[in-house]
């Protein structure tokens, strides 16, 4: 059983392919672990194993984990939120149709904070999601049942979603690969939106090449998402093994005050080991990027506040209230959302009211057109931009959730490369104090295979264990 | 900073109904998390275009053809007062 366990999910691709491995042993393996979750990672398991797997397709039949704000035909899909606590959609999301469609059965949907709105999956209407790197904290947000499930290996790879850096965040705080694709590489469809201008979905696998196999089989454009876009060339497999005439910035506006120590230890580490790869890094200044978290709690909120006016008790979900049509949209909404989903639709309702759109929505708007362009001046310079993922390794289970704006802080580092819509990797640097610290590679848009590449040997360089969470 | 009476003309638009609690709580929230907005004020932003969305694409069509979507039923099934084949809801009032 636990050499199951131990084979990355590309690994057990080949392995069934070769006849060594069924997938139905596979799916019931992770099945159980997953109906055992004492994390709090998953919301649904399925019951039982997909009716036939076909070990030539691509993926074999190596079971996927699922952010539950993707809509899955009949299966329960709540976004974390009371308000949609009993709903099954009549449709199916493009990326999960996609994966299915290339063998990744679905294994289980996993919480998050609600609608997304979250940087430690405390704000999931159904309970918090601990860390198995150390259960008193939290696994990062707001994909972080996706990444606790990988992490703990009770799912092989998983995919969530990144307004800010919900893939790239949890990914970094359990020790994880996490990738957030271009704006517009993979469908949006069925994705229940928070910001759709900056919303993606992506891989949390174990390794690089995992999440190059899953985002193979993710990308391309849909008729069902006006935004998406055709993938320019094959997503291939990873394979370089050094980084010769690469160069790596290091903006100092986002690497200089607020790391914890032992982040900066592994991030000068990281530095050190492209340096010893033949890679090259210099400092680049992007002198817009420190804005990017003050622009991006006013977009996302702004885009929030008029993508959630559905939930209004009208056509699906919960319904209170019994007076008159007024009172049912005010009283649905106060019984079915959480605190952090009323603050952000506050926050961007107010931004967008009359008398301060100029000021906040109008400004901020101003501020993601220099973050574009000092990404576009660094791409001139340089093959990536690097930092770490997070500021911090991850913290208590509590102790941010009195202070709304110390936990819009975790997200600082993350949220300019998404309000530049370009490609952003978190892979696991190293420990500080026995907790996993994630490094974060950026690069121009449609730039995913050059980044996957030079991931891959710097993956191999760090050579990162993560078994002890698996144990 | 927020007044709280704003806060209530803003939880209004917002369709949300808040306890005086929650008005109070948000109040001061909602004023921290603006503080640290307005830093933006510091940049200087004359005559930068506004940046809505990043891939430059626009006017995406298609054919105006007729094609299957959700039936009517399908369409009702998790509305939570289906009637006379659409959504139910209590009057506007007066």
């Amino acid at each position: 059983m636990s050499e199951l366990l131990d084979l990355s999910a590309v690994q057990a691709v080949a392995a069934i392919g070769a006849g060594d491995v069924s997938a139905p042993e596979l799916f019931d393996l992770y099945r159980a672990r997953a109906a055992d979750d004492e994390l709090g990672a998953f919301l649904w398991v399925a019951e039982d194993a997909p009716p036939r797997a076909d070990p030539q397709a691509p993926l074999a039949g190596v079971p996927l984990a699922v952010k539950d704000l993707f809509c899955v035909e009949d299966v329960p899909t709540t976004s974390g939120s009371r308000i949609l606590e009993d709903y099954r959609p009549p449709y199916t999301a493009t990326a999960v149709e996609r994966l299915s469609t290339a063998g990744a059965p679905m294994l289980g949907k996993t919480n998050m904070d609600e609608f997304a709105m979250g940087s430690s999956n405390e704000n999931s209407a159904f309970g918090p999601v601990r860390n198995p790197w150390a259960l008193d904290r939290v696994p990062g947000g707001s994909s972080g049942g996706s990444a606790a499930a990988v992490a703990a290996g009770l799912a092989p790879w998983a995919i969530g979603t990144d307004t800010g850096g919900s893939i790239r965040q949890p990914a970094a705080l359990c020790g994880l690969v996490g990738l957030k694709p271009t704006y517009g590489a993979v469908s949006r469809y069925g994705m229940i939106a928070f910001a759709s201008s900056l919303d993606q979905c992506g891989p949390l696998t174990r390794d690089v090449t995992d999440a190059a196999l899953l985002f193979r089989h993710m990308v391309g454009q849909d008729p069902c998402d006006s935004t998406s876009l055709e993938y320019p060339e094959p997503v291939a497999s990873p394979s370089a093994e050094r980084l010769d005439g690469l160069r790596f910035g290091v903006p100092p506006e986002l690497t200089g005050e607020g790391l914890e120590a032992g982040v900066r230890a592994v991030f000068e580490q990281t530095l050190a080991r492209i340096e010893e790869l033949g890679g090259a890094v210099d400092e680049v200044s992007m002198p817009n990027t420190a804005s990017g978290l003050s622009a991006y709690y006013v977009l996302a909120p702004a885009e929030a506040s008029a993508n959630l006016a559905r939930f209004d008790g009208v056509r699906y979900g919960l319904r209170a209230g019994n007076g008159d049509l007024l009172s049912l949209y005010e009283e649905t909404r106060a019984v079915g959302f959480g605190d952090e989903v009323k603050r952000r639709i506050m926050l961007g309702t107010y931004a967008l009211s009359s008398g301060y759109y100029d000021a906040y929505y109008g400004r901020a708007q101003r501020v993601r057109t220099r973050i574009v362009e000092d990404f576009r001046a660094a791409f001139d310079a340089f093959d990536f931009v690097i930092t770490p993922t997070s500021p911090t390794v991850a913290f208590k289970l509590g102790e941010r959730t009195a202070d709304p704006l110390a936990m819009y802080l975790s997200d600082f580092l993350a949220v300019p490369m998404s309000l530049a819509g370009i490609p952003a990797i978190s892979i696991p640097g190293g420990l500080a104090d026995g907790l996993p610290v994630g490094i974060q590679v950026a690069g121009p848009a449609f730039s995913e295979n050059r980044l996957l590449d030079a991931s891959f040997a710097l993956e191999r360089a760090i050579a990162f264990d993560g078994t002890a969470a698996r144990a | 900073m927020i007044e709280r009476t704003e806060v209530l003309h803003v939880a209004r638009l917002a369709r949300l109904r808040l306890s005086d609690a929650e008005v109070e709580r948000m109040t001061g929230e909602l004023s921290t998390i603006l503080g640290h907005i307005e830093r933006m004020d510091e940049l200087d932003l004359d005559g930068v275009e506004p940046t809505s969305h990043v891939v430059a694409l626009e006017n995406v069509l298609r054919a105006d053809v007729p094609r299957p979507s959700l039936t009517r039923e399908r369409s009702l099934a998790a509305a939570p007062d289906p009637a006379a084949g659409g959504f139910g809801v209590p009057s506007p009032g007066a």
